[in-house]
């Protein structure tokens, strides 16, 4: 089945030349990544393999893609690709479905060294830093990484894992309610505590909601870590609404698509075209728009798992990930930025998605050693 | 009962200690010593939000069974005791509600109550009471049915007001099957999970939140695991005292085969059965149509599309959901004929071990209760780090969902029975044996046939459970294809009118086939039914 001996001398080179890259090019953009590239790449993935399962038979090998829940199963554009993806290499990837990312990377860091699968799509930036700290990957720098932009991978400077998508988190406002009352949506997240917008904005608690920390963390980025807290009186004075998850937020308390009280929701920057492209009846002009400045950046990574007897079919994998054919499906599927600069987006896209200029966001090892401290504070202040 | 071998009860008693300590008691046993430190013990307890949330769902689930308990008897008894159109379909849509995803069902208590409660304890009580109405006329229904009517007629026949027959005739003979609904209840209410996160008001914690939140949002497992044994501690006294008190207050009776059912006679007595039945019809079709409406609503108006283009791969040229809702239904069902079918054959073995087994019984008993009251989450990690290694490399086994919900099935099926099989005469297996049949056979003749009425009505509590089944199901790591809960949650947790009009539409579904399921169910058990009635007394 799995050959298990055959590439622990791989495990051996990558790391020790991932290291190797890291402290030649620590952080200093492309160049020198894409050249640590060459080094650490240990079974280019145009290279035969060399399978030798214990009886020396050649198997029909197979890698396991570990997920989080909102990554389709099957039936779609993204798993066409990774049809394409075995039709070429011959190898079969499964999906296994692990929970939301805070799950998938808890049972990841329980069985690291053993892991479920081979490779992992998408733990995201407030999450990476534990990812690293358990050392549940297996450094490895992806092929192609050239066309993956250096503030995307200094993220993770040692090669841990591979920067695959990016998109925002932003406030979302329903464009027909401000219309309907001659009033200007408001533009920055001081705005928000304005009087003129109380009690028109519902946002998801961040202790148990991924968008709602995503929001808390776009605030502490503007407001620092002593001014925050003040910020978010100010919010509740103003008749801030929480609510437990993104669900409840867009479907039962935002005016446009809950028929809710509230014009102004946290949701992401790509609702607005997901809004035109899953409309019904169908419709040219997305019904909300996005605030910008509120936007916080959310980078999520794909990386080889560390402890899979599959080393060399798993970097197949992640480059296949990063790669243009792969990468080119998932502003559609998955609603989020393909990582890989020469992908195309979709028009649809283009039409009614912001991208920020200059998104907000915080240092994931910052995002770790705080987020349990500032739950609570954000706890304490806005709900106790 | 106590006159089988006690090899025989040895046998019976095998399968399920088996399953319970190969699938509940070791994985949960490596997750906490995996987990578990000095350190974790010292931060929970000495955290002041640890007691808070203690005290808050402990005093919550006791008002919450309270209150379905009171609420539920009435249509427990209108249902074990009256023939009315529309009976099987009542006991559906209690159901069907029992099962429904919390999100949806959240949803539909938000809209039905009036603003001033949203987000109050009294929403999640309602919440509560609702899903849990199922449990208490199906376990309380199961056993009433049973009890043989000319006691009740004659209590009447000597001047006992109505109340009286209940007071002092029914209820005595019922409290078995009570104390289990209400320790069914208790224990749902007191792990609950959804309902506190869509009904409650934003930080409202129960143990279960609280142990999900550490183990997967902040990661720290040795604080869950420390909230995770608290919870099944606090647990696990609740359940030892109901057992004590099913024992004490089970006694022999002449239990019938045949059902007793009857139209309701008489002016007032047609009246209060018809409130009742209208009442729990509009306590249970509420929020089963709020589900349907929102599946034709979209911002700007009505739409069939949600209907019209469900299954239909395309949403758009080139552009799939991956949802696929008849796939989904064919996975939950297949699921739940396995859990059903898991649940069924270790939930009979277990009753009639625990009923034989005297004494040692209820250490069964009790154990296969406790997977109800363990945080799906602790559960789902324990497995994961358990099934690891060759030969136990279970892990994303294909069967590891419907053994996970057979587990929370169980309990269900062994409440079922065995207030029944404690009832059955010992006099009745003393007359066999004095006839010549052998221990064994004479125990078989005469229990066995006691046992098909409790059994369908824990078969189908068991299938509804897998076909509702969440928590676990979204904490075991799973590949090849989603269950209908699961493509719901995954429907409503994106952006678009169309993909939660589906969710909506798919949750209509999923409430569809769990009616069918229990109508089913009931039709399947009255041809089952054995035709000879012994009549004694």
């Amino acid at each position: 089945m799995r050959h298990h001996r055959s590439h622990r001398s791989f495990v051996g080179l990558a790391i020790a030349s991932a290291v190797l890259a890291a402290s030649c090019g620590s952080g200093d953009g492309s160049d020198e990544a894409s050249s640590g590239d060459t080094v650490a790449v240990g079974a280019p993935p145009n290279e035969p393999r060399t399978v030798t399962s214990g009886d020396g038979v050649e198997d029909v090998s197979g890698v396991t893609l570990v997920t989080y829940d909102s990554f389709p199963e099957a039936d779609t554009s993204l798993n066409d690709a990774l049809d394409r993806f075995t039709a070429a290499t011959g190898i079969d990837v499964q999906i296994l479905v692990a929970g939301d990312t805070g799950t998938m990377l808890s049972k990841a860091a329980l069985t690291a060294g053993n892991p479920e699968g081979d490779v992992m799509w998408g733990i995201d930036n407030s999450f990476l830093s534990r990812a690293i700290d358990d050392d549940i990957f297996e450094p490895y720098l992806v092929g192609g990484i050239e066309n993956i932009p250096s503030e995307l991978t200094e993220l993770v400077p040692n090669g841990e894992a591979t920067p695959v998508d990016f998109g925002d988190v932003c406030v979302n406002y329903d464009i027909g309610w401000f219309d309907d009352r001659g009033l200007e949506p408001p533009s920055t997240l001081d705005d928000l505590i304005d009087p003129a917008y109380a009690g028109t904005l519902v946002v998801q608690n961040p202790a148990t909601s991924s968008p709602g920390l995503a929001f808390l963390l776009a605030t502490i980025d503007e407001y620092g870590t002593d001014g925050w807290q003040a910020y978010w009186q100010a919010l509740g004075d103003n008749g801030v609404e929480v609510v437990e998850s993104w669900t409840q937020a867009y479907y039962e308390r935002f005016t446009w698509a809950g028929g809710g009280p509230t014009p102004m929701v946290v949701s992401y920057g790509s609702s607005p075209p997901a809004e035109v492209i899953f409309a019904d009846p169908a419709r040219d002009d997305a019904p909300t728009g996005v605030i910008a400045d509120t936007c916080f950046r959310q980078v999520e990574f794909a990386g080889v798992l560390r402890g899979t007897p599959a080393t060399a079919e798993a970097r197949q994998l992640v480059d296949f990930l990063a790669g243009a054919d792969f990468q080119n499906e998932l502003a559609l599927n998955l609603f989020v930025y393909p990582a890989n600069t020469t992908v195309e987006l979709p028009q649809e896209f283009t039409d009614h998605a912001v991208v920020p200029d200059d998104p907000r966001s915080l240092d994931p090892v910052v995002i770790d050693e705080n987020r349990s401290a500032w739950i609570d504070e954000w706890t304490e202040l806005v709900l106790g | 009962m106590n006159r089988l071998p006690r090899s025989v009860v040895a046998a019976l008693a095998a399968v399920p200690a088996a399953a319970l300590a190969v699938f509940f008691v070791w994985p949960f046993a490596t997750i906490v010593s995996e987990a578990l430190s000095g350190a974790a013990i010292r931060d929970t307890v000495t955290r002041r939000s640890t007691w808070e949330i203690v005290w808050f769902t402990s005093w919550q689930a006791l008002l919450s069974t309270i209150v379905t308990i009171v609420i539920g008897l009435a249509p427990a008894a209108v249902v074990a005791r009256f023939d009315f159109p529309g009976r099987g379909v009542l006991v559906g849509l209690l159901t069907a509600v029992f099962v429904l995803p919390t999100v949806v069902m959240g949803a539909a208590i938000l809209a039905l109550l009036p603003d001033a409660l949203d987000r109050t304890v009294l929403a999640i009580v309602a919440a509560h009471v609702v899903f849990n109405l199922a449990v208490v006329v199906r376990l309380v229904g199961a056993m009433w049915e049973l009890l043989p009517t000319d006691m009740e007629a004659a209590a009447a026949t000597l001047g006992a007001s109505r109340w009286r027959v209940f007071t002092d005739v029914s209820l005595p003979l019922i409290r078995p099957a009570l104390t289990a609904a209400a320790t069914v209840v208790f224990l749902f209410s007191f792990t609950s999970f959804g309902v506190i996160r869509v009904v409650g008001a934003t930080g409202t914690r129960t143990i279960e939140v609280e142990v999900w939140r550490r183990a997967t949002q902040l990661g720290d497992l040795g604080g869950a695991a420390v909230l995770t044994l608290l919870q099944l501690a606090l647990l696990g006294v609740v359940v030892a005292w109901s057992t004590t008190l099913q024992r004490r207050h089970s006694r022999a009776l002449g239990l019938r085969l045949r059902s007793p059912r009857r139209v309701p006679s008489g002016r007032s007595e047609q009246r209060v059965v018809t409130a009742i039945v209208v009442g729990t019809f509009a306590v249970v079709a509420a929020p089963l149509a709020a589900l349907v409406i929102r599946s034709f609503s979209t911002p700007t108006g009505w739409s069939t599309a949600a209907w019209t283009d469900l299954g239909r791969t395309e949403i758009r040229p080139g552009l799939r959901v991956g949802v696929d809702p008849w796939n989904a239904v064919v996975n939950s069902l297949t699921t739940a004929v396995w859990a059903t079918t898991f649940a069924v054959t270790i939930g009979a073995l277990a009753s009639l071990a625990i009923a034989a087994a005297g004494q040692a019984g209820r250490f069964l008993d009790a154990g296969l209760m406790l997977p109800l009251g363990t945080s799906a989450v602790t559960i789902g990690f324990g497995m994961l780090i358990t099934f690891d290694v060759a030969p136990f490399d279970w892990r994303a086994s294909w069967w590891l969902v419907p053994v996970g919900h057979a587990l929370v099935a169980v309990p269900f099926v062994v409440r079922a029975t065995l207030g029944v099989l404690r009832s059955v005469d010992p006099d009745l297996t003393a007359a066999a044996a004095t006839l010549g049949a052998s221990p064994t056979r004479a125990w078989y003749e005469t229990v066995v046939p006691y046992l098909w009425r409790p059994l369908a009505a824990g078969a189908g509590l068991a299938t509804a459970i897998s076909l509702g089944e969440f928590g676990a199901t979204s904490f075991l790591s799973r590949s090849g294809g989603e269950t209908m809960p699961i493509a719901i949650e995954r429907l409503l947790g994106r952006t678009g009118s169309i993909l939660q009009a589906q969710g909506y539409a798919l949750a209509t579904m999923l409430a569809a086939v769990t009616v069918l399921v229990v109508v089913l169910t009931d039709r399947v058990q009255s041809f089952t039914r054995p035709t000879t009635s012994r009549r004694r007394g």
